[in-house]
């Protein structure tokens, strides 16, 4: 757990980057801050392994004071992530993975097995291994700066916006990596980004901060998108909130009917389409034990009669979900005054208790 | 190790403008020819080709390999060379001198048209420059602070070496260093010395003044930065 | 062309104190030392300018005073007040002269490294001397080496000079050819010492393939 306690940032010029910021990233989960630039966001990031010292408060890390730990130890033991990845160019790939174990003295054999192990966690080729940074893309040396960050197991992970200067595409697959190793590593990781569709895709929590370093709100991404603390949030969030949210309500609420007779289907019972006049037309599905309310939505909306297909695991039909069944579901989930309190997916959502005098 | 002072201020008096050969000022006069009608020379070569560098980029390394082999050469030698071929004139400094102008100025004016950002560059494509009026009105004048900065270390370095010279009978003020070694006479190699120096603190600060006039906009950046 | 047979071809230029071989060595020598004292001076002094940011004054100035102050002036006068005969007045400014291109390109080398690149070395938990060390030097490396070949190749056409206030080495054949109007040994001097400043600029291209590193080298 890392904790904010009344942290404040001012510059000698008298710029105030961070203004008494107190909140806690948990252990184990993806705590993202995000915000305009000018924010604090990044500052904030930095002063957990000290890459800048707090001007006033505390940041405790399991209930040790950051300020109490020599800098270079206190890094060694938290992974840091940055944009341009920051790889050294006159080190081979796996090299640059092992950094950290070199530092902490590890014996070269081991560090450059730990390091070849990280290579491949992060979805590298082996053969990069020896390799220059210039020779990689910029999403290889972006994984490669990931696993550096974890070559010597920190529990903390820093990642300053980490995936801003790749393509979308890219930037994606990046995430979804993260994501994925995060299932595994159950990492404490704090995660700076302006974009905000970033942020509500990683994030369990997200800190939304404002310029001048202020918290806005602290929330989970649901909460976030349904119950914005204020306008700044509320613009920041920007539009289809309402759609977005979905994403995070599960589709296992939804009723589902009986297969009706005019879908087709094959041997397996996998839906091949819509019987109509002899030809077949489109359809849509989703898997209600993994799949959000949204995709329930949008597979209703892929097909022409407004029905979604509800599939299992293997893609076998396993019923229908109709117009009526999703509307019975998006009622509820309608953010009605008495909604206000209750978290769809069950999260508890973690609000600045400054919020209320704001 | 004698007692002579460093600077005899009458001897100066004397031999400012004696009307013989060896008068400082006419040695200043003949300093500032043999060192800036290089640099003039070099700018007017090295534009051009500075230019076809840039365009055809296979012409650079060889060019940037004979430049580099040229800077590599001590003076006195090119001196000593040249002075086979154009004997005891001004022309055995100049010569070389304009080499190594070429040599610092030809990778300024490439650097300088490779500093143009490419977005700038394309468009300028794109509104429909063609390419004589590109480089005229758009890649040159953002190359200059560039180029400028090769006139700086061209011009300094000229100035100075033309000194060099007087090895070989043509060194301009550094003639006075010959005189003073000759005679064990401080004053002459201390007149040579502080005149060269505050003849290039001098020629810097005009072309530092040059840049700041051609270049608006290059100050006005460095201010918000 | 005849100069050059005229040199090469007598016999009595290649044998005793005078001749072509005691004068390379002798050249080599002095250039050799001026360039290690020196050297041992810039190197250390611009990693810590350019890793410390503290100083930068002193770069700027040594590099203008640098290219500003005649090499023969300073030779003269400096030889002149401290005494001709010996060779540690020669050495001074062969060693002033030779200081600045490596300052300069040492301090600039340092100062151009990527600021996420020093970032990422501290948030690795490098401490300020490893990230000078294991980050900064090798990332500079290409420029460092520049200054060092700059300074030998000004040491090398200096000693030639110092000729002129006493000091052996090649740049006697000019300075006595010239005296004497023998145009074929100042001719013959000066290949040699051309030939010599094109062994030091390729010893240094040969130096940078060894020791920078690959991933630097492409970077530039």
């Amino acid at each position: 757990m890392i904790t904010f306690e009344g942290v404040t940032k001012r510059y000698p010029d008298g710029t105030v980057a961070v203004d008494d910021l107190s909140l806690q990233a948990p252990t184990g989960a993806i705590t993202v801050f995000v915000g305009p630039s000018g924010c604090g966001k990044t500052t904030s990031l930095r002063m957990i392994n000290r890459m800048i010292d707090a001007t006033s408060g505390r940041i405790l890390l399991d209930d040790q004071d950051v300020r109490a730990i020599d800098p270079p130890t206190l890094r060694r033991g938290i992974g840091y992530v940055i944009q341009q990845a920051g790889l050294f160019p006159h080190r081979k790939i796996v090299d640059n993975v092992a950094t950290v174990p070199y530092l902490l003295g590890w014996d070269k054999k081991k560090a450059r097995a730990r390091a070849m192990e990280l290579l491949e966690l992060v979805g590298l080729d082996s053969r990069l291994a020896g390799r220059y940074p210039f020779q990689l893309s910029g999403g290889q040396q972006q994984r490669v700066g990931v696993a550096r960050a974890l070559a010597a197991d920190p529990p903390v992970l820093l990642m300053d916006e980490p995936f801003s200067a790749v393509d979308p595409i890219v930037r994606a697959s990046l995430q979804e990596e993260l994501l994925h190793l995060q299932s595994e590593l159950h990492k404490t990781i704090v995660f700076v980004t302006h974009d905000i569709d970033e942020a509500i895709k990683l994030g369990d929590t997200v800190a939304v901060l404002r310029v001048g370093g202020h918290l806005a709100q602290m929330a989970g991404p649901a909460t976030l998108l349904s119950e914005p603390a204020d306008d700044f949030v509320r613009e920041f969030l920007g539009k289809d909130r309402g759609i977005r949210r979905l994403s995070f309500v599960p589709a296992k609420g939804v009723r589902l009917g009986s297969t009706p007779a005019d879908l087709v289907v094959d041997e397996d019972t996998r839906p091949l389409g819509w019987r109509s006049n002899g030809g077949l037309l489109p359809y849509g599905t989703f898997d209600p034990e993994r799949d959000s309310l949204r995709a329930a939505l949008d597979a209703a909306l892929l097909s022409p009669n407004g029905t979604a297909i509800a599939v299992d695991g293997d893609g076998r039909v396993i019923g229908v979900a109709t117009r009526d069944a999703l509307d019975e579901v998006l009622a509820q989930h309608a953010t009605g005054p008495d909604e206000q309190a209750r978290e769809p997916d069950g999260e508890a959502p973690v609000t600045d208790p400054k919020r209320a005098e704001s | 190790m004698n007692d002579e002072p460093l600077v005899r201020w009458d001897w100066i008096a004397r031999n400012w403008d004696n009307g013989g050969p060896s008068a400082i000022k006419t040695l200043l006069e003949s300093h500032v020819v043999m060192a800036l009608l290089p640099v003039v020379f070099g700018l007017l070569i090295a534009l051009p080709l500075g230019v076809a560098c840039a365009r055809w980029r296979w012409l650079y390394q060889p060019t940037a390999g004979l430049m580099n082999v040229v800077y590599s050469l001590p003076s006195l030698v090119l001196f000593s060379i040249f002075l086979s071929v154009t004997g005891l004139t001004q022309s055995t400094v100049i010569i070389p001198l304009t080499f190594f102008t070429l040599a610092v100025l030809i990778p300024a004016v490439v650097d300088g048209l490779g500093s143009v950002p490419e977005h700038v560059r394309q468009s300028a494509v794109a509104m429909g420059f063609r390419p004589l009026r590109r480089l005229l009105q758009v890649e040159l004048p953002v190359a200059v602070p560039v180029v400028l900065g090769g006139l700086r270390v061209a011009t300094v370095s000229s100035i100075s070496l033309v000194s060099v010279g007087a090895l070989i009978g043509q060194g301009g003020l550094g003639n006075l260093f010959i005189d003073g070694w000759q005679r064990q006479f401080y004053t002459p190699i201390v007149v040579g010395i502080v005149l060269i120096v505050l003849l290039a603190v001098l020629s810097d600060g005009l072309l530092v003044l040059a840049q700041r006039l051609l270049t608006p906009w290059s100050r006005a950046r460095r201010r918000t930065a | 062309m005849n100069w050059l047979i005229d040199f090469f071809g007598d016999a009595a230029n290649w044998s005793g104190p005078d001749g072509i071989p005691a004068r390379i060595l002798e050249h080599l020598e002095f250039s050799a030392a001026a360039f290690l004292i020196a050297a041992v001076i810039a190197v250390p002094l611009g990693l810590l300018i350019g890793h410390t940011g503290r100083g930068a004054f002193v770069v700027v100035v040594s590099a203008n005073a640098a290219r500003a102050l005649p090499t023969l002036g300073l030779l003269v006068l400096v030889v002149l007040l401290i005494g001709v005969g010996t060779v540690l007045p020669v050495l001074i400014p062969l060693v002033v002269l030779a200081v600045p291109p490596i300052l300069v390109n040492t301090y600039e080398g340092v100062r151009g490294v990527d600021a996420d690149l020093r970032d990422a070395a501290y948030g690795m938990g490098l401490r300020g001397r490893q990230v000078l060390f294991q980050v900064l030097t090798p990332s500079a490396l290409p420029l460092i080496l520049l200054g060092l070949r700059l300074s030998a190749i000004q040491v090398v056409s200096t000693a030639t000079v110092a000729a002129f206030v006493g000091l052996g080495g090649l740049g006697r054949f000019i300075i006595d050819g010239l005296a004497t109007k023998t145009y074929s040994d100042v001719i013959g001097g000066a290949v040699l010492i051309a030939l010599l400043a094109l062994a030091v600029q390729l010893g240094f291209t040969l130096l940078n393939r060894v020791v920078v590193s690959p991933g630097v080298r492409q970077v530039r």
